[in-house]
């Protein structure tokens, strides 16, 4: 098989330079000293002062992160429960609801997530009383609904790339199915659960529309107080909480994919190694 | 106990065994059902009986009151019940022309977009599916790594771009080869820039998936027997990579018809799309059964591309 041509090569490095162009250019420019975006008036970290001084930026940042936390833990949980029934539990009454309520958030358009969420909120207080008010807790409600969705196709594609035999030898030698889980199943699919619980963390952090509908007075998520500024326009400010959050997810990204790549070379190596010693055997 | 257990070892130790045998295996089944079924009743709750109530206020009228609607249904003296539908909020997106053409507005522009992708984003996942193994991996991550990064903020980078005084505009004016700044920010234009580059990801993921499982052999099969390389990948490729093309289109598709952020941001006053109608009923009139009329109308849009995604992604899951 030969490798991509000169034109796919090409193709590919514009695209790069498409898709992470306006980023480095957003973070070059977080550096302006010039109030005015377009002028570039030398380097300086004032935004970034500016920043750490915004009490509004601050207060909606730590809730944000909040929120994420919790979102991220909670969607871990239920998706996988349900990564793990669509990939482990076969057929069974409602398994076609099931799938379709798992596939439908991931490209549902958010405006209607939110309205009709918000519309739940308010029917159910009125109705039994809870939730009382909207706020930190409606949101956390709404973020998970869409991130364990995200979480039950992360851990249902991993499950199904699993060999089965180690549980199934784990099973015939006793060990009860619980135990099975959390001693056989639930480190081979640790890696998927990293990476889903930092894709609902991000997903929740980022989140404005659905957040900005089920959302109460005084509390605002970052996104929402970012919108709110961006609407009037570029400022410098901006450029600088962008870089930051760019910053920050990169490199828990990277850190992620790394310890996952190695995680797995390490795997194979056991493998090849198992596999040896048992031709050494032999 | 113990002693009686020890009395009688033989008895009560079977008995003992198989009620322990049982218990288990329907602690087991308990438990399954208990994993089906706590993410389960999430789902319903929080997703579908949502839509539900979507639709009920959607028939009912709008009042100034908290929550600002009419009861759709009110027990009036005598326990006779009385219902009121009002089909008023439906007749009026069809008479307002506003509706509809942010409708239409938002298909054609998420089709447009969807294409676009298609075409830039082709070649990467077929660049990438034939890179050699070991740089698959890392030029994977680097198309999903800003996908990662807020939404927000890389629609946001694109105003600093596209304005007339941005980047675009002062640098083609300083090389000299226009004059005026050419008015690119508040158009249709970048709408359409803002949905491919957000979703890029979106169809490069799946049609790298495709296109990396395709037996290339089969390429040089075609090609052996003389056909142009153009003419090998119209005849093998693409046929080949359809379900890539199918998947990605679906996942950019769908999400940029109800988009908001991006008309919101990107778009002028002009550029109509459902989904900033639909936040302007809400969020400036107030008008919650309008709105829930407007999301309503969006899903039936939506129903049958939503369908398609889910059959393929049940099918997908089946052949792995």
């Amino acid at each position: 098989m030969k490798g991509p041509g000169r034109f796919l090569l090409t193709w590919l490095a514009l695209g790069f330079v498409f898709l992470y162009a306006p980023i480095v250019i957003l973070i070059i420019y977080s550096f302006n000293a010039s109030q005015l975006v377009a002028v570039w008036g030398g380097w300086s970290f004032k935004w970034y002062g500016e920043l750490l001084r915004n009490d509004q930026v601050l207060s909606a940042a730590w809730l944000s992160v909040r929120i994420a936390a919790i979102n991220a833990s909670l969607a871990v949980i239920l998706g996988t429960m349900a990564g793990l029934t669509m990939a482990r539990f076969g057929r069974f009454r409602g398994r076609l609801l099931f799938s379709g309520m798992i596939a439908a958030p991931l490209v549902m358009p958010e405006v209607i997530t939110g309205l009709s969420l918000l519309l739940l909120f308010v029917a159910m207080e009125q109705a039994i009383g809870w939730p009382g008010g909207r706020g930190m807790t409606t949101i956390t409600i709404a973020h998970v609904t869409f991130s364990m969705a995200y979480v039950a196709v992360v851990v249902q594609s991993r499950l199904s790339g699993l060999e089965r035999s180690v549980e199934e030898a784990a099973m015939d030698l006793g060990a009860r199915p619980g135990k099975v889980f959390f001693v056989i199943t639930l480190p081979m699919i640790a890696p998927a659960l990293v990476a889903g619980w930092l894709l609902a963390f991000t997903l929740s952090l980022d989140d404005l529309v659905i957040a900005s509908f089920v959302s109460g007075p005084g509390s605002s998520t970052l996104p929402m107080v970012v919108f709110s500024k961006v609407r009037l326009g570029v400022s410098p400010d901006i450029n600088a909480l962008a870089t930051i959050i760019v910053l920050v997810v990169s490199i828990c990204v990277a850190t992620a994919g790394w310890i996952y790549a190695r995680r797995e070379r390490q795997r194979a190596l056991d493998a090849r190694m198992a596999v040896q010693a048992e031709e050494g055997a032999a | 106990m113990t002693d009686a257990a020890a009395g009688e070892p033989g008895s009560v130790g079977r008995a003992g065994a198989a009620l322990g045998r049982r218990l288990r295996a329907r602690l087991h089944r308990s438990g399954k059902a208990l994993v089906t079924a706590v993410p389960y009743a999430w789902l319903l709750l929080f997703f579908l009986a949502p839509f539900v109530i979507v639709l009920k206020i959607s028939l009912s009228e709008a009042a100034i009151a908290r929550p600002p609607y009419e009861p759709l249904i009110e027990m009036l003296e005598y326990g006779v019940v009385q219902i009121r539908l009002a089909f008023g909020n439906f007749g009026y997106l069809l008479s307002d022309p506003l509706y509809t053409v942010a409708y239409l507005n938002s298909v054609k522009i998420a089709a447009i977009s969807t294409l676009a992708a298609l075409i830039i984003g082709y070649p990467m996942a077929y660049a990438i599916a034939r890179a050699p193994a070991g740089w698959r991996g890392p030029l994977l991550m680097a198309i999903i790594l800003p996908f990662w990064t807020s939404f927000l903020i890389r629609v946001y980078a694109w105003i600093g771009l596209l304005n007339d005084t941005g980047l675009i505009n002062s640098a083609l004016i300083s090389i000299g080869l226009i004059d005026e700044p050419i008015r690119m920010i508040r158009t249709d234009f970048a709408v359409y820039v803002g949905i491919v580059y957000s979703y890029l990801p979106f169809m490069v993921l799946p049609l790298y998936a495709t296109l990396e499982r395709m037996d290339e052999s089969l390429v040089e099969a075609a090609m052996d027997l003389g056909c142009p390389p153009w003419k090998a990948f119209l005849a093998v490729t693409l046929p080949l990579s359809l379900p890539g093309i199918v998947a990605g289109s679906l996942l950019v598709f769908i999400p940029a018809v109800g988009e908001f952020v991006i008309p919101e941001l990107l778009g002028g006053p002009d550029t109509l799309m459902i989904g900033k109608v639909l936040w302007q009923e809400f969020f400036n009139n107030r008008d919650w059964p309008v709105a829930s009329a407007v999301a309503i109308a969006l899903l039936l849009v939506l129903v049958v591309p939503i369908m398609a995604f889910q059959h393929f992604q049940a099918r997908e899951a089946a052949a792995r």
